[in-house]
């Protein structure tokens, strides 16, 4: 049924997103009518929700910036084939370590580093468990760092329940707010977009200088093609393993340091919509590439800020937006494959091959 | 404290709770050993059991009996793993990412859905579940529902089922070598793609059980992990059916517990509930050593490619 090209189609190759996002938006359009909102209108609405204003081009930049973290997070480890869904917890243990070095009684100036630094430590020591519990004892990723973003919440719900609840917060589990200091500035005026976006942009050029131009970069590749291959030529699979993971949840838990510093000031138990699993679906819209996740990013935060601004004008719920995604990452997938290889339905005579 | 416990473990209610909680557990476990037996990893069933949870509750709402519900919850995990089953086995997609992407699709549809036919309602509209089968003279038993009889009776179905059938045989062997199957005359294909479809219906049941039995409405966060558990009792239970139950069941034990120490603890409740995913990720380290993965699993066959 499928029969490798002879080569790799360039033209579907890069025509493979259009036509993924165009098969998405008919798909959807289905579930709209379904919800008795005329599709054109609903459709209008949800682009101009998501890019068509200032305000709304500004509310999905804010919402992409962490989905650019944890997009990063996920292209890496996917690209070594170390299947990271834990990002969702290390966001939140990054956020809770940055509240609690933000608390911290040291110079101003070290602060803000340390607080970084903190948050890239939690999410990667997190993610470290399950890379060693793979390279060592073959227990699958996937599996453990699904199973650790619940453990992870549940002790994030502890800790704003006791030792980091903030007794100012009328018995809300939160944690106390950063100071002043150590909140990220605006970028832009009379919007949400601070500079947390800067560093999620310069962090995506770097992944992708790293990837493209040094050892570890092809080491990362090397691996995660064919792991066998890699050690036969003397490559340190297990190390480049435990790299990419410390690199991954870095990136993820910084996630969690940016979104408190830049928009929400604090921990909450809610303060990420799935944005580690969101990260996910967009490493892999982006086809794992570092720079193609930053615009990733930005199509999936624009849809879901649509689909906010969309329901709330017609009668079709916000979880179109879930569904847009998820399409899109499956069109997406197959359309890809397409590039690759061609369908044929009937098989060749014999005599042709 | 120490003594409370022990009162516990020789308490008729709490091993109720134990085989009640092992239920969904039992039915997702076998759903994805049959899967993974033939080859394909399928993490589509979080997913699968929201939309199964969903479309048993919705049937049975709108007058549907029960088992109309079940069927619908069948059917509708039937066909989600079609569409698994066509990513992953006809076009040899990552099956960790289509099964991920699955997953997605599957719980957003059915809280779209939910939200579509119900759009304004302050708690959540509620069904007559099943009863307990209380005319039976077994004890525990006689206080579950008959979902969890069917559940218990599926074990060792499936177990001779993969070794006693010529079918369970052509299955394990397109999960351990799929080109000596081919050889054999066997259609990788078609055995895949059916056990993907059987084992995602078993998956739609489990999620129905949790609307249909456990609880009389639907919830959006209901399943809240128990299909990521099922993937790794299938690890624990070296893919054996006899295993997967006993996996369940100490899942069930640790679930029940942990629910009763909260009361009066010193720990906060979060460590307690902490406990059963802390569990299933020893067991999987425990028993990751010597686990004899299907050979073939989560590797896509395309005929004539090596």
């Amino acid at each position: 049924m499928l029969e490798r090209r002879s080569e790799v189609s360039r033209v579907l190759l890069v025509a493979a997103p259009f036509i993924a996002v165009a098969f998405t938006l008919l798909a959807s359009s289905l579930l709209v009518a379904w919800a008795g909102a005329p599709v054109g209108r609903a459709y209008a609405l949800l682009l101009e929700g998501g890019f068509g204003s200032r305000f709304a081009l500004t509310e999905t930049l804010t919402r992409a910036t962490p989905l650019m973290l944890t997009g990063l997070a996920a292209a890496v480890a996917f690209r070594a084939r170390l299947f990271n869904i834990g990002a969702e917890g290390q966001l939140y243990l990054g956020a809770l370590a940055a509240v609690a070095v933000g608390g911290f009684d040291i110079a101003p100036w070290l602060l803000m580093p340390a607080m970084l630094v903190a948050a890239m430590l939690a999410g990667a020591l997190l993610l470290l468990g399950p890379a060693l519990l793979k390279s060592r004892f073959g227990v699958d990723e996937v599996v453990t760092t699904l199973l650790a973003n619940f453990i992870v919440l549940l002790f994030v719900s502890a800790m704003l329940d006791g030792p980091m609840k903030d007794p100012a917060a009328m018995g809300w589990p939160q944690t106390v707010a950063l100071p002043d200091g150590l909140q990220f500035g605006k970028l832009i005026e009379r919007s949400r977009v601070h500079t947390g976006l800067l560093l999620a942009l310069a962090l995506a050029l770097g992944l992708w200088a790293l990837l493209r131009f040094t050892t570890l970069g092809f080491e990362i590749r090397a691996v995660g093609a064919n792991p066998r291959a890699a050690a036969f030529a003397g490559m340190p699979v297990t190390a480049t393993m435990v790299k990419v993971a410390l690199l991954s949840g870095a990136l993820a838990g910084l996630a969690g340091a940016v979104e408190v510093a830049g928009r929400t000031g604090y921990v909450t138990l809610d303060m990420s919509p799935g944005y580690g699993y969101g990260g996910i679906v967009i490493a892999m819209l982006a086809g794992l590439n570092p720079l193609a996740v930053v615009a990733a990013s930005v199509f999936v935060a624009g849809i879901q800020v649509g689909a906010d601004s969309m329901s709330r004008a017609v009668t079709v719920p916000t979880y179109i937006a879930d569904v847009i995604v998820a399409v899109a990452l499956l069109s997406m997938l197959v359309a890809t494959l397409l590039a690759q290889y061609r369908l044929r339905f009937a098989p060749r005579p014999r005599s042709e091959r | 404290m120490s003594a409370a416990w022990l009162d516990q473990l020789a308490s008729l209610p709490f091993w109720i709770a134990v085989l009640r909680i092992a239920t969904p557990l039992i039915l997702g476990t076998l759903g994805v050993l049959l899967c993974e037996r033939a080859g394909v990893l399928n993490l589509g069933i979080e997913g699968i059991m929201v939309a199964g949870a969903f479309a048993g509750w919705l049937v049975v709402y709108q007058g549907g009996g029960l088992w109309c519900g079940v069927l619908a919850a069948a059917l509708v995990g039937a066909l989600i793993g079609a569409l698994h089953a066509l990513f992953t086995v006809l076009l040899g997609l990552s099956q960790h990412v289509a099964g991920l992407g699955i997953t997605l699709l599957a719980t957003s549809l059915a809280s779209f859905a939910y939200r579509v036919s119900f759009p304004k309602v302050d708690s959540p509209p509620t069904i007559e579940p099943f009863a307990p089968m209380s005319a039976l003279p077994v004890p525990v038993l006689n206080a579950q529902t008959p979902l969890t009889l069917l559940a218990l009776v599926l074990v060792p179905l499936l177990a001779w089922l993969l070794y006693r059938t010529p079918l369970g045989l052509a299955l394990r062997m397109v999960g351990e070598n799929p080109a000596a199957a081919e050889g054999q005359g066997l259609s990788v294909a078609r055995l895949r793609s059916g056990a993907v479809i059987a084992g995602s219906a078993l998956m739609g049941v489990a999620g129905a059980f949790l609307t249909l039995s456990a609880f009389n409405a639907f919830y959006f966060n209901m399943v809240n992990g128990r299909g990521w558990v099922c993937v790794a009792l299938v690890v624990f239970a070296s893919w054996r059916p006899g295993k997967a139950l006993l996996g369940a069941l100490l899942f069930g034990f640790f679930d029940a517990l942990q629910l009763r120490l909260q009361e009066g603890a010193l720990v906060p409740y979060q460590f307690y509930l902490m406990l059963p995913y802390l569990m299933a990720i020893v067991a999987l380290v425990v028993v990751a050593r010597r686990a004899a993965y299907p050979q073939a699993l989560m590797k896509p066959y395309r005929k004539g490619e090596r």
